[in-house]
């Protein structure tokens, strides 16, 4: 009875609010207040043709590095969750995959990888960047995991290059507080040419860590499941 | 508009698995379903009409028509964190059933209120 009242009552709170917002926001019309100044002065101020980019790396590049952490805390929770109990065996797969599927993962793998290198390396150019690429290449691995059952990536080389990108991002928003204008994430480097693949400053070099950190915490939390699924063959 | 109803749709759906349902499976994809609605919903808030993406591609796009960036931004984000907390739930589920042998909630005693 009780759980029925709350649930009503989460019910018409959430309706209210939707109706509220549906009020408050016609569709398609123009309601920026903020973007609009991104989009007028994001160019000159940051370098990226990308405007996205330069709201997520640059105007709030702070936010950008809480949601990292969060992903962080959220990868180690996985790691911690399903490693509490029990020792880890050697991964038991029922039907073994067939020829083609070994042989196509190999040839299809470094174009993965190729492919999400190149969306967090045009990250500030083009619709991408770090999360996406890193996401593309951490589905690689799952290919690789799939398509050979004793495949295992080295969890302390992940745990090195997912520090090191951490590390990357952390010492160029210190880096800012050194300069001058004393701000975290100040954008020091030069601008270079608009529009060409060097340019923006650190904001590519941002994406970049961002990118590792990603593959490498989508690639470990892959690892944890995939092993704890198929490591205990012997228990239902 | 489209985008509004859809985003809705996708909400209500969520919102019917993770209140109705009892399989926890089923709950954890009415979570992701609910996900999607709220980042489609605020996506199709920065729309406007015949917009373009906010991205000086090339030389000659008008920037009064460019969409709002900041909801994309948010959205970007957003996904990732929603991969990685998807992971996490089931994670919790996998200790779960462990446990209890269940994925019913209604047979899960601890959970019971």
């Amino acid at each position: 009875m009780i759980r029925k009242v709350v649930y009503s009552i989460f019910l018409a709170i959430i309706v209210l609010s939707l109706v509220l917002f549906f009020a408050a926001f016609p569709f398609g019309k123009n309601k920026m207040t903020v973007g609009k100044y991104y989009i007028d002065h994001g160019v000159q101020q940051t370098g990226a043709a990308n405007i996205v980019t330069s709201v997520v790396l640059d105007y709030r590049g702070f936010d950008t590095l809480g949601e990292v952490s969060v992903l962080f805390a959220a990868a180690a929770g996985v790691g911690v969750l399903l490693h509490m109990i029990g020792e880890r065996r050697e991964r038991k797969v029922k039907v073994p995959p067939n020829f083609v599927v070994r042989v196509g993962s190999r040839i299809v793998f470094p174009f993965i990888l190729l492919f999400g290198v190149y969306i967090f390396v045009h990250g500030h150019l083009t619709p991408g960047g770090g999360f996406q690429g890193g996401s593309i290449i951490a589905s690689g691995f799952l290919l690789l995991y799939l398509a050979y059952p004793n495949y295992k990536l080295k969890r302390g080389g992940l745990a090195a290059i997912e520090g090191l990108a951490g590390l990357t991002f952390v010492t160029l928003g210190l880096y800012g507080l050194l300069t001058p204008k004393v701000s975290f994430l100040y954008n020091f480097l030069p601008m270079g040419v608009f529009n060409t693949l060097v340019s923006a400053g650190i904001l590519p070099i941002i994406y970049v860590a961002i990118g590792f950190k990603v593959a490498s915490e989508f690639a470990g939390i892959i690892d944890d499941m995939i092993c704890d699924v198929m490591c205990r063959g012997g228990e239902k | 508009m489209i985008y509004y109803i859809g985003s809705l749709l996708l909400i209500a759906v969520g919102l019917y698995a993770v209140l109705v349902k009892s399989n926890l499976i089923k709950i954890i994809i009415g979570l992701n379903f609910i996900s999607s609605g709220v980042n489609l919903l605020i996506i199709s808030v920065g729309y406007i009409n015949n917009g373009t993406a906010p991205i000086f591609s090339r030389l000659g796009l008008n920037p009064n028509t460019m969409v709002d960036p900041i909801p994309q931004a948010l959205t970007l984000t957003a996904i990732v964190i929603d991969a990685s907390e998807l992971a996490l739930a089931v994670a919790f589920v996998v200790l779960l059933y462990r446990h209890y042998k269940t994925l019913d909630i209604k047979k899960i005693r601890s959970l019971k209120w």
